[in-house]
């Protein structure tokens, strides 16, 4: 995982609370006499924004693991609540990357590896894009030399 | 191959065709008739609304004439631009006039035939099929409908796209020649029986059913412009009557244990669950609407024992089948309806074909920590609601939501009671949830991977919710708060090989970094050291 990740994560935390916080602030400097919840629940937004922006992406990183070996890939992921996800090799069905705006400003991907199983894909998120791609590869060519999917 | 390709498909199908057709088939005429008759129901009671409220104006006529119209030229356009064939290798159905689509389903995927007539398609003899796959990554583009054909040339379908296992090339020549379709012996697994009809009061279904009817009357009475639901309640608050609200109550019980058993019959009258000479497991039943889902067998994942809290108080259960290709609509994976306990293990039994069926087997319980949990999830939102009650609604609210809390507690106790694990050799067996309790047995071959989740909470008591991941039905079986180190050597042990390379003693890691899990968390470690093989 690309040490840019703490950066990505820590833009996408302020601009999620960016998006609460500054219609709030304009109701709040726009209406006359506001209410006092108003305030409380303005100042409760910025704290927990403040804090969750500077804490979050940190612990994320130090949580998050990925790993691959020829049979299996393998993710931990979370910071409170966490999250490991494997799949065998042979089960793999797609192999995709995408890159967000964000993304794409810090030069990273994200590898998701979907299986036949609806229950959500492994997704390895905050690769340098380079790397991401070599991934693929990788994964394609192991995985097109094992046969079935298991539906 | 001479054959015009606008013959309709089956007028009196010919039995014997075993032969892959080629040709184009429109779906049947009669669905011209049909389409408007099932479709139609739905529009007209806002038609009749629209024809009998006010006074009669003109518009309202021109109004209710042209939905007819649009009805009837909808059903003419959707007949006229649907076509399927199938071919050696796969059904192909082309459809739709504005965005033409063109659907393809490789025969060797099709996973399970579903045979649907409603009232409309058996007066006129017909029956929708639906033809589902292994595939479930997009909802809603699973599998393909012909809605609809004659009931001959669905069975003649169903035998047709259910039936391998020989290859198609070298097979089909002998075949023709041998059978024309050899009477389908077929061998009989259960059948309804009407002593379970005590179980339809305990389902509940009759009060879900007058949920339903009520929502769709309240919707038609609002296009009329009343609002009884409103004035009821305002009444009552005006009148507030212990007693009244309790006769209500008591109506409303009667009302729905009565209306039950009648729904049961409709939905299950002529249950028969067979195993075909195909390989295919096949649920028929109905009684107006009448079903037939056959399930391809090698592809049965397992089956979930389904065990509503009250249809669980009398020692009864429903049996659903973990499999792929089935749609969600109305309970296509039911093998069993609400019958007695015994019934549903032998039933699943028979159907896994194994000497004694895998979810009696004893489960081992989950930590007492699990209780905590439990009971603590299913308590607090009451308490959060009661407490958001009592500081912002009126003071007769609260004591509401307070007084289902220990229900609440009791359902999370009955909770934990419920969860367990179990593995034999060939199935994992995982028991989830009171108000429905599900014992799933999980085929070890089907579990295509692993979720294993823990929570803040859960980390703090050293539990985790193991997710094994699978193709089949819900996609993901849950082992709800097992221990850490009872749930890795759970995954462990049940797909093994997977989670191995991942897990370090736990001896060792304790020593090495006081982890508390037993799984490896040095590895990867942002530069991926084992990624790279060659």
């Amino acid at each position: 995982m690309s040490p840019k990740s703490v950066l990505l994560w820590t833009m996408q935390a302020a601009v999620f609370w960016l998006v609460l916080f500054v219609p709030q602030l304009v109701v709040f400097l726009l209406v006359d006499e506001p209410p006092a919840w108003e305030l409380w629940v303005l100042v409760a937004t910025a704290v927990v924004g403040v804090v969750h922006t500077a804490v979050e992406p940190s612990w994320r990183y130090r949580v998050h693991r990925w790993e691959t070996t020829p049979d299996a890939v393998y993710t931990l992921s979370g910071w409170l609540n966490q999250e490991w996800r494997v799949a065998p090799v042979s089960r793999i069905q797609t192999i995709d990357t995408k890159r967000g705006p964000f993304q794409q400003l810090l030069g990273l991907s994200t590898v998701t590896v979907t299986t036949a199983s609806a229950a959500g894909p492994v997704e390895i998120e905050g690769l340098e894009h380079e790397l991401a791609q070599r991934l693929v590869v990788e994964l394609t060519n192991t995985t097109q030399a094992t046969p079935g999917d298991a539906t | 191959m001479s054959t015009p390709a606008e013959v309709p498909a089956g007028l009196p199908a010919a039995p014997e065709i075993t032969e892959p057709l080629q040709e184009w088939h429109r779906l049947h005429v009669r669905m011209l008739v049909v389409r408007p008759l099932n479709e139609g129901v739905a529009m007209l009671v806002p038609i009749l609304v629209l024809l009998f409220t006010g006074n009669g104006e003109k518009w309202r006529l021109i109004a209710s004439g042209v939905t007819v119209a649009a009805i009837l030229a909808f059903s003419y356009l959707i007949w006229r631009t649907t076509k399927y064939r199938i071919t050696d290798d796969q059904v192909e159905l082309h459809t739709g006039l504005l965005t033409r689509k063109q659907l393809a389903v490789p025969r060797d995927r099709i996973r399970t035939v579903d045979l649907t007539s409603k009232p409309g398609h058996r007066i006129f003899g017909l029956s929708a099929v639906r033809i589902g796959t292994g595939q479930q990554d997009v909802p809603g583009t699973d599998g393909l409908t012909l809605d609809a054909v004659t009931q001959q040339e669905a069975e003649r379908l169903r035998v047709l796209l259910l039936r391998k296992g020989v290859a198609p090339g070298v097979a089909s020549p002998e075949e023709a020649g041998a059978e024309p379709v050899a009477l389908p012996e077929s061998e009989v697994i259960s059948r309804l029986d009407l002593k379970w009809l005590k179980f339809a009061p305990l389902s509940l279904s009759g009060l879900v059913a007058i949920g339903a009817v009520f929502g769709v009357l309240s919707n038609y009475a609002d296009d009329l412009g009343l609002h009884p639901v409103q004035d009821l309640w305002e009444w009552l608050f005006e009148h507030p009557s212990l007693t009244l609200f309790a006769g209500f109550l008591v109506a409303l019980v009667v009302v729905g244990l009565v209306l039950s058993i009648p729904l049961y019959v409709l939905q299950f009258w002529n249950y028969r669950l067979t195993r075909e000479p195909d390989g295919t497991l096949r649920v028929q039943r109905g009684l107006l609407t009448t079903r037939s889902v056959s399930v391809e067998e090698q592809r049965l994942r397992g089956v979930d024992i389904q065990e509503p809290l009250l249809v669980r108080a009398g020692k009864g259960a429903k049996l659903a089948a973990v499999t792929t290709g089935l749609g969600s609509k109305g309970e296509s994976n039911l093998l069993l309806p609400p019958a007695p306990l015994s019934v549903a293990h032998q039933v699943s039994r028979d159907v896994l074909k194994v000497g004694s069926d895998p979810t009696t087997l004893r489960l081992r319980k989950h930590p007492i920590a699990a209780l905590r949990r439990s009971v603590f999830r299913h308590v607090v939102p009451w308490a959060v609601i009661a407490a958001g009650l009592a500081i912002w609604a009126p003071s007769w609210a609260w004591p509401i939501p307070a007084a289902v809390i220990p229900f609440a507690a009791l359902i999370g106790w009955d909770n934990y009671r419920s969860l367990g694990n179990a593995l034999d050799e060939r199935y994992l067996v995982t028991r989830n949830n009171s108000l429905v309790r599900s014992t799933v047995a999980l085929q070890r071959t089907g579990i295509i991977g692993w979720r294993i989740r823990r929570s803040f909470f859960q980390r703090r008591s050293g539990l985790m919710t193991i997710g094994a991941t699978t193709a089949a039905g819900a996609g993901i079986y849950h082992v709800t708060d097992v221990g850490e180190s009872d749930g890795l050597a759970l995954a462990d042990e049940a797909v093994p090989e997977l989670l191995r390379p991942f897990l370090v003693d736990k001896s060792a890691a304790d020593e090495s970094a006081g982890d508390e899990s037993a799984v490896d968390e040095s590895a990867g470690d942002g530069q991926a050291d084992r990624n790279v093989w060659r």
